[in-house]
């Protein structure tokens, strides 16, 4: 069943249309990789997903509800209901630096007063779908490597049970090895959550992208160029724009042999 | 000593691919098939670099690069790779010194250089530019009077010249609308934009390396892609050298023919970029690959 349908949306700061007639569906089950460089929108649809910003014509609809027309106490119902959860960038912004790693993944349960032992098994499973070692559970994020910290604010995310995540930028600060495990993470939570879970992650590195999502969506200029399956976008781009930009990813082919080097002119 | 060989492969340097021949000359054969090598512009050999604390942070690493030559350096933060540039351009950080091997530039002992020695050589011998063009610029001041103080300084130019140099150098940086650029403030150019005018600041005095330290990290990747082209034709019209340092195998193997390989202050591998690809020797550039085979494109277009 679709989980998430965007509707023509615009959005505008001031005169500046920052998001120009956008519609995309991801299906529950799904991973949907929106791929755009500085400035495309990519921030600002994440933001509409989580009505965090007001939009100006158009639609957004979780589980078929429009959540644009949402306002003050059933807005607030629908945020503490948990169904779409947001992983920053920067995990150090979603964890309190002065609270243990355990209490900030459960603190969404204590807040919904979820009794405790129900709480335990959901922070157990949480923790376990992203491969972070128990041990950690009693540090501080200032005890944790990046990769570990943001597996630590995916979890978080997740012990809500939500119906849809969205990930900005998950792996874009984190260095090779760190991001391998937080991709890893995120491909086994997709198979192990099946069709409970829909993710919408977005990022500038179509190669973590392509790495984890069925279906790519290129955003240029606040508006979709392309929106297909990975493999076909990746392959056989269409767009003008996605070919540029996936002809900019530099690539190793060891079959070139050795450029010559120019001779120095003197 | 002669200043045509400069540099002696040592096991260190990991110059596998350089062989020597009978007359005594260096031929790096990856790099100019058959011709005589060109005595290194700017070349570290067995440098080791400590801390005031007494802790080693660069343990003997040799480097050389020659005219019109572009070397890649790869390798994760805190691996000794910025560390090991920054001694070439003489601006160490506070504490940091050498106490071993030698730094020389076009032949000559820099070592233990005088800021004086150094300010004869930086930016006219060897030019750089950092990952954050932003941070190098006053934010408050156009570009365009920034570049031509910075040719009034390095490459003395008559004031009366320095704008119209200024203009020039943009314009051969492939940069469109530049009277309009160099009217601007930090502020109101993009951040590849920035890294152009940086360049054109580091190329003023017409060195003859740039060194390029992960100067493309922060761009968007079709940003990035038309600046390696830019450092590319760079090197083909003026016979520019680079040394290319980035934590990226990939933007490495686009422009670099040979490649040094860094791990915790220590060069691991290093040769020709296609024989490393080809055979990595060490099981960290093995693991550089592999996670380039994870996360790169190829995959999808064979």
């Amino acid at each position: 069943m679709t989980l998430l349908e965007l509707k023509d949306l615009s959005v505008d700061y001031g005169r500046v249309r920052v998001l120009a007639g956008l519609s995309l569906s991801l299906r529950a089950g799904q991973v949907v990789g929106v791929v755009g460089e500085s400035g495309s929108g990519k921030t600002t649809l994440a933001k509409a997903v989580l009505r965090t910003v007001e939009s100006t014509a158009g639609q957004v609809l979780v589980d078929g509800r429009d959540i644009t027309r949402l306002r003050g106490a059933a807005l607030r119902r629908w945020r503490r209901s948990g169904a779409v959860q947001y992983v920053f960038q920067d995990p150090l912004r979603s964890l309190d630096p002065g609270v243990r790693i355990a209490d900030s993944i459960a603190e969404g349960l204590r807040i919904a007063h979820v009794p405790a032992a129900i709480a335990r098994e959901r922070v157990d499973a949480a923790v376990q779908a992203v491969g972070l070692d128990a041990d950690l559970l009693p540090r501080l994020p200032s005890g944790l490597s990046g990769g570990q910290r943001q597996r630590a604010a995916i979890a978080r995310a997740l012990v809500v049970e939500p119906r849809l995540l969205v990930l900005d930028e998950p792996v874009s600060a984190l260095d090779a090895a760190s991001r391998d495990k937080v991709v890893q993470a995120l491909i086994a939570l997709r198979r192990g959550r099946g069709e409970q879970l829909g993710m919408l992650v977005i990022s500038h590195d179509i190669g973590s992208l392509a790495a984890m999502s069925d279906r790519l969506v290129v955003l240029h200029r606040g508006r979709i160029v392309e929106d297909g399956l990975t493999q076909q976008v990746v392959a056989k781009p269409q767009h003008p724009y996605t070919r540029r930009l996936i002809q900019s990813v530099p690539v190793i082919d060891i079959r070139l042999p050795n450029r010559p080097a120019p001779l120095a002119r003197s | 000593m002669s200043d045509i060989d400069l540099v002696t492969p040592t096991a260190e340097s990991g110059f596998a691919d350089v062989t020597a021949s009978p007359t005594g000359v260096t031929l790096n054969r990856s790099f100019d098939e058959g011709s005589v090598v060109r005595p290194a512009i700017a070349a570290v050999d067995r440098l080791v670099l400590t801390a005031a604390d007494g802790t080693e942070l660069v343990h003997g690493v040799s480097l050389a690069v020659r005219p019109g030559e572009a070397l890649g350096v790869v390798g994760e933060s805190g691996s000794g790779k910025t560390l090991t540039c920054r001694a070439l351009l003489g601006i160490l950080p506070s504490g940091v010194s050498v106490t071993g091997g030698s730094v020389r530039v076009d032949g000559r002992e820099f070592t233990t250089a005088s800021e004086r020695d150094w300010r004869s050589v930086r930016g006219t011998r060897i030019g750089a530019v950092f990952q954050d063009p932003a941070s190098y610029l006053n934010p408050a001041i156009p570009v365009g009077a920034q570049l031509a103080e910075t040719l009034r300084v390095t490459a003395e130019v008559p004031r009366t010249k320095a704008k119209q140099r200024a203009r020039e150098l943009l314009d051969d940086l492939g940069i469109r609308r530049v009277d309009l650029v160099l009217r601007q403030r930090v502020a109101e150019l993009s951040g590849g934009m920035l890294q152009r005018v940086l360049i054109a600041m580091a190329l003023a005095a017409n060195p003859a390396v740039l060194i390029a330290d992960e100067a493309t990290t922060a761009l968007d990747v079709t940003v990035q892609a038309e600046l390696l082209e830019l450092l590319a034709r760079l090197r083909r019209e003026r016979g520019l050298a680079l040394i290319l340092v980035s934590h990226d195998l990939a933007v490495v193997a686009q422009v670099c023919e040979r490649v040094l390989v860094f791990r915790d202050g220590r060069v691991v591998e290093g040769g020709a970029t296609s024989r490393v690809l080809r055979a990595p020797g060490h099981p960290y550039t093995r693991s550089l690959l592999s996670a380039h085979a994870a996360y790169g494109l190829e995959r999808f277009l064979r």
